[in-house]
């Protein structure tokens, strides 16, 4: 996805672009599978960062701006609703920040005034300045709001939604994933995230791009501190001025033929299995008419890998493609579908023979499921098929180390690299989710391939 | 291009950026980050556009010079003046 929004921006200026793609579809993360007849969004639960039809400022705002697409074409359509559940406690929101308001007033009455300072100090976060990005968010919530179990419940969504480090965030990512969650919001397409990558294709191919399925690359050449080009899985080679590399960083510098110079990086760790049940009927008729919730069974979040076994069930994220508002002319989704996201070690998951593997992921299925539904109407009983990816599934799409899915903890903000023409885009330049990628795509290709255009 | 000439096609690069966007009351004198909150994204396009269009090469320290239609249109006469 920051391949092809960097791709547009690049052709679209007349530049010779060519987007290498490992597999046999598009997307990377932000992608889909289908199975059993049906169509499975793998990563997208929802587009965040969603602003109506209008608004000037923000991410989306911006990358369509940048992209020269219309507000209307990515036919978003926002969330009905979603909470964050703790024992005894539920804070609803939606797109409106005043709902999360008028949640926390009741849930909270201690915490208005501390939770509006929190909001006035978050307003001035520039999200392309990279100035303040580190620094604990635990921390500065900790100097904002007095009770910690409201700092829990608000750092829940946005953990789940984009932190590569276990249990802290950078002050930064905190800011980023604040405004696209609460201050903007959650939206999808009705023909969910295939619609978006369909767009972006036709438009990079209609500005001369070209792109390459089924293209791996399996080496980087380097020549003193350049990148010269790029070896395929199919020995062919490629030269290239410049190279933007969604691949993530530490795996960028794997793929380059001079690594013995390189210093180590930490991999991410934090990983998932996402469970889906397809219904019998719409989710909102078992009960369950919210959009996204993130559920923890206790009053600290746990957000760090499992310690023991495959799968951490205490915390996960229970969502619905079918509770959007969409327009009428499109209806409702055919398939109800509920998934839910749990918190998985890739080693343990990857360990497994292929017999315990379809054993565990039966196991797990049920685990997180009966744990979820603690939360939620049970809605077991109406499930008609099922379906688990797991973390070597993330793997397989991402390749990112340990099926990491927001990338490595430690961001490389300005997508540089040891090498000088040789520069990251995508989860490990910052910016995470779907609008995220794409706006990595964009910022990469500006600062790096049009400003000095050699 | 004479300064109205200029003034259209700078006109017809906002349009392209922000295809939303009413630019007919697009007072001249106010800057452009204000009426329409451009970013530095944004004024890159401008530069790129103009680069593309008719080879005009504007270096970042000038970028300043793009903040208003009158400001711009005054910087880019003596450049586009034989286009």
């Amino acid at each position: 996805m920051s391949g092809l929004a960097a791709g547009i921006r690049l052709a679209h200026y007349d530049q010779s672009v060519c987007i290498l793609e490992k597999h046999w579809t598009i997307g990377g993360l932000n992608s889909f599978y289908r199975t059993n007849g049906r169509n499975y969004d793998v990563g997208l639960h929802a587009v965040t960062n969603f602003t109506p039809r209008g608004t000037k400022k923000g991410p989306l705002a911006r990358l369509l701006r940048q992209l020269r697409f219309r507000w209307e074409d990515f036919e978003l359509s926002p969330q009905v609703g979603s909470a964050i559940a703790f024992p005894g406690v539920r804070l609803g929101f939606n797109n409106d920040i005043d709902c999360l308001r008028s949640e926390i007033a009741r849930a909270f009455p201690a915490e208005v005034d501390n939770f509006e300072r929190l909001l006035s100090q978050l307003a001035d976060y520039d999200d392309l300045d990279q100035e303040n990005f580190g620094g604990s968010a635990r921390a500065f919530l900790a100097q904002t709001l007095q009770d910690p179990l409201l700092i829990e419940m608000i750092l829940c969504p946005l953990m789940w939604y984009g932190n590569a480090r276990p249990d802290d965030m950078d002050y930064g990512q905190f800011c980023i994933m604040f405004r696209s969650i609460f201050l903007e919001g959650f939206a999808r397409p009705y023909k969910g995230v295939r619609l978006i990558l369909k767009h972006l294709i036709k438009r990079f191919r209609s500005l001369g791009g070209e792109l390459r399925l089924r293209s791996g690359v399996e080496s980087i050449r380097v020549e003193g501190t350049r990148a010269v080009g790029v070896v395929l899985e199919n020995g062919e080679e490629i030269t290239a001025k410049r190279i933007l590399s969604s691949a993530g960083v530490i795996e960028t510098q794997r793929l380059c033929d001079n690594l013995s110079q390189l210093e180590p990086q930490k991999a991410g760790q934090l990983t998932f299995i996402e469970s889906i049940s397809i219904l019998d009927k719409q989710p909102k008729d078992v009960g369950f008419g919210e959009t996204i919730v993130f559920y923890n069974d206790s009053p600290h979040f746990h957000w760090r890998p499992p310690d023991e076994q495959l799968c951490d069930t205490r915390t996960g994220v229970i969502c619905s493609p079918n509770n959007y508002l969409y327009p009428s002319h499109s209806g409702e989704l055919e398939d109800g579908v509920i998934r839910l996201t749990t918190i998985a070690d890739y080693q343990r998951w990857k360990q497994l023979d292929d017999k315990e593997y379809v054993r565990a992921k039966m196991w797990w299925y049920d685990r997180s499921v009966a744990s979820a539904v603690r939360f939620i109407p049970d809605f077991r009983s109406h499930v008609i098929d099922t379906d688990v990816f797991t973390p070597k599934t993330i793997r397989r799409f991402t390749s990112h180390d340990n099926g990491a899915v927001y990338g490595a903890p430690d961001k490389q903000l300005d997508g540089t690299t040891h090498l000088s023409n040789l520069f990251l885009c995508g989860t490990d330049q910052g910016f995470v989710g779907i609008v995220g990628a794409i706006v990595s795509g964009i910022s990469m290709a500006n600062m790096h391939c049009l400003r000095d255009p050699g | 291009m004479t300064p109205a000439e200029i003034r259209d096609e700078i006109i017809d690069i906002l349009s392209e950026i922000a295809p939303d966007e009413d630019l007919s009351g697009l007072q001249d004198e106010q800057s452009f980050r204000e009426q329409m909150e451009l970013d530095s994204m944004d004024f890159l396009d401008i530069v790129m556009e103009l680069r593309k269009r008719h080879r005009i090469q504007i270096p970042e320290e000038e970028y300043g010079e793009l903040a208003s239609m009158a400001s711009t249109v005054r910087y880019l006469e003596p450049k586009m003046a034989n286009i």
